[in-house]
C-alpha cells in the first residue's frame, strides 16, 4: 500500500519534483551542522549586513572574493579586486556533538579566518544567513511532522473511539472539540505562551511548547472529520463480520477502520504541513516563538522587520520567507497530487 | 425424521426495541418496535426462511441472534442454553457456533486486506494454535470448498465480482467451523443467474457439513426454494409459519398471500 | 410531432469499446436490434453483458474517454443520435428518450421538493405549459401516488422507495418521452414494490402509448410486460424474438439458461440451475 502510493507519486512529474525537493530540504536540515560553515551564533562585528560573496574559480581551486566596507554608515561593502580567499573542504571546526553523540569536528567546507564565507549574506551582528538558514529549518521543517504526528494520534483515538462506542463518550467529545474550536485561536495561544513562559526557558522546550500548542488547537477539526468517517464505515458489513466473528473492538478499529481512513489522513497531514510551518512563523515574528540564540524562519525573518533592511536593499535578509514560500508550496503540491492518487473518485476521469 | 429432544435454536417472544432520542442529553423520547414479540424454531440441520419486506425487522432478528443488536426481551436458546442476554465474553464461545453472511458483497470484506488476512481474522480468533503455513493450508482449503482457487487469496476484494465475493463471505463464515449460519439476504443484490449459484453452493454446503441455516430474503420464491420450514414477517411480527409446501400451496394470511401473488411467474 | 416511416428507434451495427491499446474492451459489439411506436422491449443479460451500455449510448450518455464509439448508427426518429452536435443531443434527452435508473434514492436530489423537481424537468422541455403545478399532479397522478397534490410538498427522503421510483417515472413521464429507457427499475426494491413498479409500466404504456425500453437481468419479471426480448451475451445479441416465442422455445443455449436459473414456485427442484459459461462460449 506506502510502496505502491510512493510509486503513483514517482510516476507523476509534480509529485516526484515536489518529494524530491522536500526530501532534500530535509536532509540538509539533517546535515545542519555538518553543512553550515558557522555556527548560528558566530558573530563578526566588523562584517554587519555583508552582502553574498562572490565564489569565483582561482588557481585550480574555489575561491571567495574579499570585500572592504566602504561606507559603514549604509553597510556598502565593495569587492576588493585580485583579493581572494581559498574554499577549503572538510575544514577543521569547534567539536560538537552531531545527533547529540557523534564527536564531529569538521565541517564540509568554510574558509580561513580572519575572511567570511557567506553565501546569503551575513545579518546585523555579521552572523552567517546560510548557516543559519540551515539550522532554522531543523524547527521549521520538523514543526509540521510533529504537530501532525501529536494530532492524528489525539484526533484519531477521540473521533475513532466517538464514531466506533457513540452514546455519552461521543457526545462529551464532540461538545469538547466544539468547546476549543470556539475559542479564537490566536489568543489562546498567546495566552498558553504568556502563562506557560516561565517555566521554560530552554529552547528545545520552548520548541516543544509552540507544537503543543498548535497541536491542541488543530486535534478538534481532525477528530470531528475522523469521528464522521467512523461513523459510516461502522455500519458497513464487513465491521459487523469482524464482531461476529468475536474479535475485540480495539483490534477491529485497529485493522478493519483505521486502514480505510488511510487515505483521508495521508492527505489531510500533507495539506496541513504547511499550517505548522507558518503557525511557527507567526509566533516567532510576533516574537513568542523560538528564542535565540537558537534559531528558526520565522525568527530570522521577525529580525528583518527594521526598515533600514528594506531602505538599503539587504534582500538576502529575506530568504527565510522565501524558504517558507517555497516548502509551504511544495506540500501543498504534493498533497493535492496525493488526493488525486488516492480518491477513486477522481481516479476514474484520468 | 427423529429430531433430537432439544431444537438447535429456540426464540421465544423475543422483542428488540430501538430508542429514539432527542436533544443534548440524548433523552429517550420514543422507541421503535422493529421486533415485537416473535417466536420461532430451528431444528438442527434444517434450514428455516423468513420472509418479509424492508423494515420488517427480518434482518435485526438474524443480527440479534448473533448478538450484532442487544434483545430487549424475550429468551433465546442455542442447544438447550439461554443466551439472550451473556455478557461479550460470556457470547464469545458461541461466536465459534453462529456466523453470518451478509446481503450487500461490496460492503461485507474489508478492502484494504487480503482475501488471506479476511479469511485467516477467524482463525486467528478461534484457533489462535495454528501456525502461518497451516493457516494458509486452512484458508486455501475453505477456498476450494466454495468454488474459488487458492492462488485467489492473495488478491484483493476489488478484483473480485459480485459472486465471488458472496463466495469469500461464505469462506470466511465457514473459517470457525459453525454450526449454525444466518444468511441475511445472501443473495438478493446479486443476478439471477449468480443467485442460482450461490444458492446451490448454500445447499451443498449444507450437506456435506451439516449446517444449520436461517435464511432471510425478500424473495419468496428463493426462500421457499432453500427452506424446510418459512416464517413470513410483516412490521415486526411473524405473521405465518408454515413448512415450504404448505405456504405455496394454501397460504392463510393475507400478507402471504400478496407475497405469493408478486412472485413472477414465467 | 413530425411522422416518419419506419421504426421509432433503430440501431445498426453498434459498437462501443472501453479503454484503448492493449486493455480494449468491446462493451458492446457490433449489435443491432429496433423498437418500433408503442412497443415494449427488454434487454435480458447479466451484468458486464453490455446491455446498461447500450440504453447509456442512445443519447451518448456515457463519458468519453473510457468509452469510445466506434461503429455503427443509432437512428432515432431517423436521426443518428450518435452524430448530433452535443446541443441538439440535449433536445433529446429527456425531451425524446427519457431514462429511470435502479437507484431512485440517488436519483433524486435530497436538497429539493418532488414539485421542483418534476417542475424543473417539465419547464426545460416543455416551456409552453403555463400550470406548471397542475401538470405535476397530472404527472403524480397518473403514476399512481395518492393525494398528488399534497405529496408534492415532500423532500425524497419522506418517500418509501417505490414511491420515490414513481416519483422518478412522474419526472419521465412529465415530458411526454417517445421512449423510456427503464435501466434495472425494480432491483433495488422488494418483491411485491417490484410488481407494482411493473404493472404501472404496463398500465402507462397503454395510456400513453409511449416505447419502452426495460433492462433487466431477470426472466422472471417480463414475461407480463414485454413485446419482445432481446438478450446480450458478452457484448453481443444473442436471440431477439416476441416475448412468448422467447420464453416458451428459446433457440440459444444462453436464452435457456438465463430463463431456467429463476427460481420457481412450487417447482420441487432440488437444485437450480446455474449458468455455465464456458459450456455456452463453447456451443456458441
Amino acid at each position: 500500500m506506502t510502496s505502491d502510493l510512493l510509486h503513483q507519486i514517482l510516476r507523476r512529474r509534480a509529485g516526484a519534483f515536489c518529494l524530491v525537493v522536500l526530501i532534500l530540504f530535509y536532509v540538509a536540515a539533517f546535515f545542519a551542522p555538518l553543512l553550515a560553515p558557522y555556527a548560528t551564533s558566530d558573530q563578526d562585528l566588523t562584517k554587519t549586513y555583508h552582502p553574498p560573496t562572490g565564489v569565483v574559480w582561482q588557481e585550480g581551486r574555489l575561491a571567495v572574493r574579499l570585500y572592504k566596507l566602504v561606507d559603514p554608515t549604509c553597510a556598502k561593502y565593495e569587492a576588493e579586486p585580485g583579493q581572494f580567499a581559498p574554499i577549503h573542504f572538510w575544514v577543521k571546526a569547534p567539536t560538537y556533538h552531531f545527533l547529540g553523540f557523534i564527536p564531529v569536528s569538521h565541517r564540509l567546507f568554510g574558509v580561513e579566518a580572519p575572511a567570511r564565507l557567506y553565501l546569503l549574506g551575513s545579518d546585523e551582528t555579521g552572523r552567517d544567513v546560510f548557516s543559519r538558514l540551515l539550522y532554522g529549518s531543523r524547527v521549521s521543517l520538523t514543526i509540521g511532522l510533529i504537530g501532525i504526528l501529536i494530532t492524528t494520534v489525539i484526533g484519531l483515538t477521540v473521533g475513532g473511539l466517538a464514531g466506533y462506542f457513540g452514546g455519552v463518550f461521543d457526545s462529551v467529545a464532540m461538545r469538547g472539540t466544539e468547546l476549543i474550536m470556539a475559542i479564537p485561536g490566536l489568543y489562546l495561544i498567546i495566552a498558553l505562551r504568556a502563562a506557560l513562559a516561565k517555566y521554560f526557558d530552554d529552547s528545545d522546550q520552548i520548541f516543544i511548547l509552540i507544537v503543543v500548542i498548535l497541536s491542541f488547537i488543530g486535534w478538534a477539526g481532525t477528530a470531528r472529520v475522523i469521528r464522521g468517517l467512523t461513523l459510516s464505515l461502522r455500519n458497513r458489513p464487513f465491521i459487523y463480520a469482524a464482531e461476529a466473528l468475536g474479535q475485540g473492538p480495539v483490534t477491529i478499529l485497529w485493522k478493519h477502520l483505521f486502514p480505510n481512513l488511510f487515505s483521508y489522513l495521508i492527505v489531510t497531514s500533507m495539506l496541513s504541513i504547511p499550517g505548522y510551518i507558518l503557525g511557527e512563523a507567526a509566533l516567532s515574528f510576533l516574537g513568542i516563538g523560538i528564542q535565540e540564540p537558537s534559531t528558526s524562519w520565522g525568527l530570522m525573518l521577525s529580525q528583518v522587520q527594521d526598515l533600514k533592511v528594506f531602505m538599503l536593499n539587504f534582500w538576502w535578509l529575506l530568504t527565510p520567507g522565501l524558504a517558507i514560500f517555497i516548502t509551504v508550496i511544495l506540500f501543498n503540491v504534493l498533497g493535492d497530487v496525493v488526493r488525486d492518487i488516492v480518491d477513486p473518485k477522481l481516479k476514474t476521469q484520468v | 425424521m427423529n429430531a433430537p429432544a432439544t431444537p438447535l435454536l429456540q426464540v421465544e417472544n423475543l422483542k428488540v426495541h430501538f430508542p429514539i432520542t432527542a436533544g443534548l442529553l440524548q433523552r429517550r423520547i420514543g422507541e421503535v418496535k422493529a421486533v415485537d414479540d416473535v417466536s420461532f424454531t430451528i431444528e438442527r440441520g434444517t434450514t428455516v426462511g423468513l420472509v418479509g419486506e424492508s423494515g420488517s425487522g427480518k434482518t435485526t432478528i438474524g443480527r440479534a441472534l448473533i448478538r450484532l443488536v442487544n434483545p430487549t426481551g424475550g429468551t433465546i436458546r442455542y442447544n438447550g442454553k439461554d443466551i439472550t442476554f451473556l455478557r461479550e465474553s460470556q457470547f464469545r464461545p458461541y461466536r465459534k457456533k453462529i456466523q453470518i453472511i451478509f446481503q450487500d458483497p461490496y460492503n461485507s470484506l474489508n478492502p484494504r486486506l487480503t482475501i488471506f488476512k479476511i479469511i485467516s481474522e477467524a482463525l486467528e480468533i478461534h484457533f489462535p494454535a495454528l501456525g502461518l503455513e497451516q493457516r494458509r493450508a486452512r484458508v486455501a482449503e475453505l477456498l476450494g470448498k466454495v468454488g474459488l482457487k487458492p492462488e485467489h487469496m492473495d488478491r484483493y476484494p476489488h478484483e473480485f465480482s459480485g459472486g465471488q465475493r458472496q463466495r469469500i463471505g461464505i469462506a470466511r463464515a465457514l473459517a470457525v467451523e459453525p454450526e449454525f449460519i444466518v444468511c441475511d439476504e445472501p443473495v438478493s443484490a446479486l443476478d439471477v443467474s449468480v443467485q442460482a449459484q450461490i444458492v446451490n453452493l448454500l445447499q451443498d454446503l449444507q450437506e456435506e457439513l451439516g449446517l444449520t441455516y436461517l435464511f432471510i430474503a425478500h424473495d419468496l420464491a428463493v426462500v421457499e426454494h432453500i427452506s424446510d420450514f418459512v416464517l413470513v414477517m410483516n412490521q415486526g411480527k411473524i405473521v405465518e409459519a408454515a413448512t415450504a409446501e404448505a405456504i405455496y400451496q394454501n397460504p392463510q394470511d393475507p400478507y402471504t398471500k400478496r407475497l405469493l401473488d408478486a412472485v413472477p411467474k414465467i | 410531432m413530425t411522422s416518419v416511416s419506419g421504426p421509432l428507434l433503430k440501431v445498426n451495427n453498434l459498437q462501443v469499446d472501453f479503454g484503448s491499446g492493449d486493455t480494449v474492451t468491446h462493451a458492446v459489439n457490433d449489435i443491432s436490434f429496433q423498437i418500433r411506436d408503442g412497443e415494449t422491449v427488454a434487454i435480458v443479460g447479466e451484468s458486464g453483458s453490455g446491455k446498461s451500455v447500450t440504453a447509456l449510448s442512445l443519447t451518448r450518455l456515457l463519458p468519453t474517454p473510457p468509452a469510445h464509439y466506434v461503429g455503427g448508427e443509432i437512428l432515432f426518429n431517423g436521426r443518428n443520435t450518435l452524430a448530433l452536435s452535443e446541443n441538439d443531443l440535449r433536445k433529446v434527452r429527456g425531451k425524446q428518450i427519457a431514462y429511470i435508473f435502479q437507484e431512485p434514492g440517488t436519483s433524486l436530489n435530497p436538497v429539493f421538493t418532488i414539485e421542483y423537481q418534476i417542475a424543473e424537468a417539465i419547464q426545460l422541455h416543455r416551456p409552453d405549459v403555463t400550470d406548471v403545478r397542475a401538470e405535476a399532479i397530472r404527472a403524480l397522478d397518473l403514476v399512481g401516488i395518492r393525494n398528488p397534490a399534497q405529496r408534492l410538498g415532500d423532500y425524497p427522503h419522506q418517500l418509501s422507495g417505490g414511491m420515490q421510483q414513481r416519483v422518478m417515472i412522474a419526472m419521465a413521464l412529465a415530458c411526454q418521452p417517445k421512449l423510456l429507457v427503464a435501466d434495472e427499475p425494480t432491483t433495488a426494491l422488494d418483491v411485491t414494490i417490484q410488481k407494482q413498479i411493473m404493472d404501472l409500466l404496463r398500465d402507462i404504456k397503454v395510456k400513453t402509448g409511449m416505447s419502452i425500453m426495460l433492462i433487466t437481468h431477470n426472466f422472471g419479471i417480463i414475461a407480463d410486460i414485454a413485446d419482445r426480448v432481446v438478450v446480450m451475451f458478452r457484448g453481443k445479441i444473442v436471440e431477439d424474438g416476441p416475448t412468448g416465442e422467447v420464453l416458451r422455445h428459446p433457440k440459444h443455449p444462453y436464452t435457456r439458461a438465463l430463463i431456467d436459473c429463476v427460481p420457481k414456485l412450487g417447482a420441487k427442484q432440488r437444485r437450480l440451475r446455474a449458468i455455465d459459461h464456458a459450456e455456452i462460449e463453447a456451443s456458441a
